[in-house]
């Protein structure tokens, strides 16, 4: 095997795991806000697939011209189910929490069951078999497209975050509530738009995925778990950790399955998160809880 | 300008406040004085909005206000400087005070109000861009002051801000309390201090689990023979 080949495996990973990165910003968003993690995570992303495809299949539309359609969709559901469901519960033990995401996460995969069935679909582009050759590299043009889109909206997410005054509202939100609700922030109205923008980022990751595998309706819990896998790496709560541990994820599965067997890459992925654990069980960008 | 009429608060089962009285009038300072968990935080954060009293009513400039989020009651004037502090410890320090004018009524003051906080407190100049978490005890209090200032307050409720800080910044708070009050800011100061905030304030109260035991002028209640003994040890 040539140099050429890893290199090739690692950038294509590496687009990869932008998507990932992208998808976890989801969790992490959510999470490092309003405390509540969000286990319905693959299943709202598979959601945002669906979505893409019937956009697809019904008007012709390319995924990445949907995915602002798709991401304002989800973020309509996210806003929703945090201001009517998810924020009555914020009072409760975490275990009722929890029972409520995951059943939140069945009635998702039954829902897409019945209105899509069981078999894996896929939104064939024109551009599906193109190639970008630069040297030695050879990338597929749907994986550049969708790694650069995937760039694109987590870099408008940390804009957001840090340059206007409701994405800073939402940062002191996550602060500390306490000092949100003395400066007279309206926190109920801020955790509602923190949950849609979680979910939006899914929408988007869910559309941008459809480019590169196919959609089946029990997709959900392996991104579920993968989306945790990347959070704990990168740090929870930490946005810069979540796109961090996307890369990590996705260069190092793309390598694994190629250098071990492609049936380890999961092994390989887990045993990242175990080594994390144990040598920085906060995370590698993520904070030491006080 | 506040009045609060026989207010009752809960926490579960547990009574916090029972039957509390009171009223400020505007451009005055009152103090509330009382030992711990004698009531103060509550009364601070059932006016403030964050708590809903079972009983009683809350009126401000006239308007009542009892049971309303926190973010109206704010938005009416109403600021408080918590215990604690509660600053945004990994956000930076202009970006704090930023998160104190997002009111609607301090959005359009905020370039004024910001360069008026800069000049109380040169110290949160200097640190604009430093996070707000890496300041001392006595700076994060001037940013905690500083932030509810920058909501355009016309009544401010300071929860025990000498608590945790060396006597020489107390006095410096203090100070900037007279100053902010002589400017024209109603106060309520929520202290353990007594001495101290009975000598600065015009009325106060003493609170004791829960009831207003007793009510006075400030210098009036520092004489007071059961404040001297409970209070001040004498």
């Amino acid at each position: 095997m040539s140099g050429g080949l890893y290199l090739n495996v690692a950038v294509s990973g590496l687009l990869t795991g932008l998507i990932y990165g992208l998808s976890a910003l989801g969790l992490s968003v959510i999470f490092g806000v309003i405390r509540i993690v969000n286990f319905a995570h693959g299943e709202m992303m598979v959601l945002g697939m669906f979505a893409t495809l019937v956009l697809f299949r019904a008007l012709g539309i390319d995924p990445l011209l949907s995915l602002p359609l798709v991401a304002a969709a989800l973020f309509a559901f996210g806003y929703l189910l945090q201001d009517l469901v998810v924020r009555r519960v914020a009072h409760l033990a975490d275990h009722m929490q929890f029972l409520l995401m995951a059943s939140i996460a069945v009635m998702l995969i039954s829902v897409c069951l019945m209105l899509f069935g069981p078999d894996a679909q896929n939104a064939q582009v024109s551009y599906g078999f193109d190639s970008f050759a630069i040297g030695p590299l050879l990338v597929d043009k749907v994986r550049v497209y969708a790694g650069a889109a995937a760039l694109v909206v987590s870099g408008l997410l940390f804009a957001f975050f840090h340059y206007t005054p409701t994405g800073k509202a939402i940062r002191a939100c996550g602060d500390n509530y306490t000092g949100a609700l003395v400066v007279g922030l309206n926190v109920r109205r801020l955790y509602a738009l923190t949950f849609g923008i979680g979910t939006a980022c899914l929408g988007a990751a869910g559309a941008i995925m459809l480019l590169l595998v196919d959609v089946h309706p029990y997709l959900g819990p392996s991104y579920t778990l993968l989306a945790f896998i990347i959070v704990i790496i990168g740090g929870m709560g930490s946005l810069p950790g979540a796109l961090l541990g996307g890369i990590l994820i996705g260069v190092s599965e793309a390598l694994a399955g190629v250098i071990l067997q492609p049936s380890l890459k999961s092994a390989f992925s887990f045993g990242l998160l175990i080594l994390v654990l144990l040598v920085r069980p906060q995370g590698l960008l993520g904070k030491v809880a006080r | 300008m506040l009045e609060v009429e026989d207010l009752s608060v809960f926490y579960g089962d547990a009574q916090a406040l029972d039957g509390v009285s009171l009223s400020i009038e505007q451009g005055e300072i009152v103090a509330i004085v009382g030992a711990n968990g004698a009531g103060k935080t509550s009364l601070i954060r059932t006016i403030g909005g964050m708590h809903r009293p079972t009983k009683g009513k809350i009126r401000f400039k006239g308007v009542d206000i009892t049971g309303w989020p926190s973010y109206r009651v704010c938005d009416l004037g109403v600021g408080q400087v918590a215990e604690g502090r509660q600053i945004f410890p990994n956000m930076s320090v202009l970006e704090n005070l930023e998160m104190g004018a997002m009111l609607p009524r301090a959005r359009k003051l905020k370039a004024r109000n910001l360069e008026h906080i800069y000049g109380l407190f040169p110290r949160l100049k200097e640190r604009a861009s430093q996070f707000a978490g890496t300041l001392s005890g006595g700076e994060q209090q001037m940013l905690a002051i500083g932030r509810c200032l920058m909501g355009a307050p016309e009544l401010v409720m300071f929860d025990e801000p000498s608590l945790g800080l060396a006597p020489a910044i107390v006095q410096n708070m203090l100070a900037i309390i007279r100053t902010l009050n002589q400017d024209g800011l109603t106060c309520m100061l929520v202290e353990q201090n007594v001495a101290v905030s009975l000598r600065l304030a015009r009325h106060g109260y003493v609170l004791e689990n829960g009831r207003i035991m007793l009510k006075g002028g400030g210098e009036e209640l520092l004489a007071d023979d059961r404040v001297r003994q409970a209070y001040l040890g004498l």
